[in-house]
């Protein structure tokens, strides 16, 4: 398969849950070499896009698929094992597969060697996002998905965190595909954002996407890093709770950055 | 004379117990990490349905336990999908609703005699050559498949979805382990009762994390723990003529007071 091409594409894709819609028309791909930045307020659908990504449930429409054979090395949000369950960081990492020189090298590329012989229901949770993170390495993934890795992860240690993640693609090429709240470190450290409020306010690149009434009206102006007013053609707006609203019955409530991205 | 025949149910008694205490040590083990102790004790409760229903039909014990016990898992995964119920609220239902269903279908049984003891509390002392085949092969079988699901077993322990989305057959590896908790259950029936299986699979494990390093070293610990109680309680209840089934189970609640004594220890130091 050539650079190119898309590792994992979601087209047009909805899902509800419970009877309530969650996701609506999504558009999503991950290429190899790009990270992309999934951000978007809490409950606008972030995890269930995710999961959708990574074939853990299907869309009631449209299309969520990856290229077939691709190994996902995925990061979960939640990690809790059981108490009673004897298990050291190097067999987490052994199960993944590899020698303990490989658990050594990847732990140590996440700065968590010292971790080793520990249990892992004694880490804290940024310890844990970095042995989970070496974990998903040891498995040479072409897609890396990591929901919301740097939660709990000190200030210091979150702009190492996304630094991590560059080099990481710099030097195995894989695609990453992450969920984020740090806004700041996702603009400085990702290729493409999505931001999501159920459907795809805006995408493209993260100047682009900074300056986007969407984002703006998302996240408040002090968020926009390169405030710009210009004027936009702008077929909805958004409720108290953050539901997309047509303001003339427009069935398409998705706009792209993509068709005003040449700034 | 009469004292070998006695010496003869005591072996008899001590085999059964221990081949079921083999199986017991890997299985509780996964159990406890999966925090489903009470979704075991349900499958214990319906196996009393599946013994009656098998009762009524004259069909093999250990089938008709079975094939309850996976009607009613089949069941709670459905209704568990629904979101309406907590997982709690739906096991204190089908626990009991098949309890309760498995008394009223064994007092349709009439003309045979069923001693509703000897199935709630077991009846050891009963255990035939054939009970011990029954056992022997039943275990056999269940560590053997036990063995070839184990990794992916521990993939989905540690976490489920990382574990499906790395290609696990998360769906089919669950299925058998409900499987072989309901062939465990059915082998066990007669050496500790349904009403008891869940402690001798479940206080050997947590007797055994006391000392375990790792997840095969805490299931192997907890086999022999479990072997431990088994010859206590058959050995109390020789002595002091208690029931042996909650014998066993005392000697093994023993024995985790114990283990307790020692984590106290090391904290300490």
């Amino acid at each position: 398969m050539h650079d190119s091409s898309a590792l994992l594409t979601v087209r047009a894709a909805s899902v509800s849950v419970g009877g309530f819609s969650v996701l609506q028309k999504v558009d999503l791909t991950v290429e190899r070499s790009e990270i992309v930045s999934l951000i978007g307020p809490n409950g606008s659908g972030k995890t269930t896009l995710v999961r959708l990504a990574l074939g853990l449930i299907d869309p009631d429409q449209g299309i969520a698929s990856r290229v077939p054979g691709i190994v996902i090395g995925y990061v979960p949000q939640l990690f809790s094992v059981d108490e009673t369950l004897p298990l050291t960081t190097a067999r987490l990492l052994s199960m993944a597969g590899g020698d303990r020189a490989q658990v050594e090298e990847a732990l140590a590329e996440v700065g968590a060697a010292h971790l080793i012989r520990r249990p892992i229901q004694g880490l804290s949770v940024g310890e844990t996002k970095r042995i989970l993170l070496a974990r998903a390495l040891l498995r040479s993934p072409d897609l890396l998905v990591l929901d919301e890795p740097a939660a709990g992860v000190d200030m210091g240690g979150q702009a190492e965190f996304y630094g991590l993640l560059g080099k990481i693609r710099d030097r195995t090429g894989c695609g990453i595909l992450l969920i984020s709240h740090d806004l700041h470190f996702v603009m400085a450290a990702t290729d493409k954002v999505v931001c999501l409020n159920h459907h795809v306010c805006c995408t493209g690149a993260p100047d682009a996407v900074t300056r986007h009434p969407e984002y703006i009206a998302l996240f408040g102006p002090e968020m926009a890093t390169g405030l710009a007013v210009y004027a936009h053609e702008h077929d909805h707006h958004h409720d108290i709770s953050g539901e997309a609203v047509a303001d003339d019955g427009a069935e398409n409530v998705t706009d792209k950055s993509g068709a005003h991205n040449h700034g | 004379m009469k004292f070998s025949r006695m010496d003869e149910f005591l072996v008899r008694a001590l085999l059964g117990g221990f081949g079921v205490a083999i199986i017991s040590g890997p299985l509780g083990s996964i159990l406890i990490w999966r925090r489903m102790v009470f979704y075991g004790a349900t499958l214990a409760h319906a196996a009393l349905l599946g013994v009656a229903l098998s009762i009524l039909f004259r069909a093999p014990t250990i089938i008709g336990v079975i094939i309850i016990c996976i009607i009613v898992a089949l069941l709670m995964a459905a209704f568990g999908r629904q979101n309406k119920l907590s997982q709690g609220t739906l096991l204190g239902i089908f626990a009991h609703a098949t309890l309760a269903g498995g008394i009223v279908v064994l007092s349709f049984a009439s003309g045979v005699r069923v001693d509703l003891n000897a199935l709630l509390f077991g009846d050891i002392l009963a255990v035939s050559w054939n009970d011990l085949i029954w056992i022997y092969a039943g275990g056999a079988l269940g560590l053997g498949v036990l063995a070839m699901i184990w990794r992916h077993l521990l993939a989905v322990v540690i976490h489920e979805d990382m574990a499906r989305v790395e290609g696990t057959p998360a769906a089919l590896v669950q299925f058998l382990f409900m499987v072989l908790v309901a062939l465990v259950i059915a082998i066990a029936m007669k050496i500790v009762g349904i009403l008891l299986i869940v402690s001798l699979l479940v206080i050997p494990a947590a007797t055994a994390r006391q000392f375990a390093r790792t997840p095969e070293s805490m299931a192997g610990l907890a086999s022999i723990v479990g072997l431990g109680a088994v010859a206590g309680g058959i050995w109390a209840s020789y002595l002091a003529d208690i029931p042996a089934g909650p014998g066993i189970v005392l000697a093994a609640t023993f024995m985790f007071g114990i283990s307790l004594l020692f984590t106290i220890r090391q904290h300490n130091h």
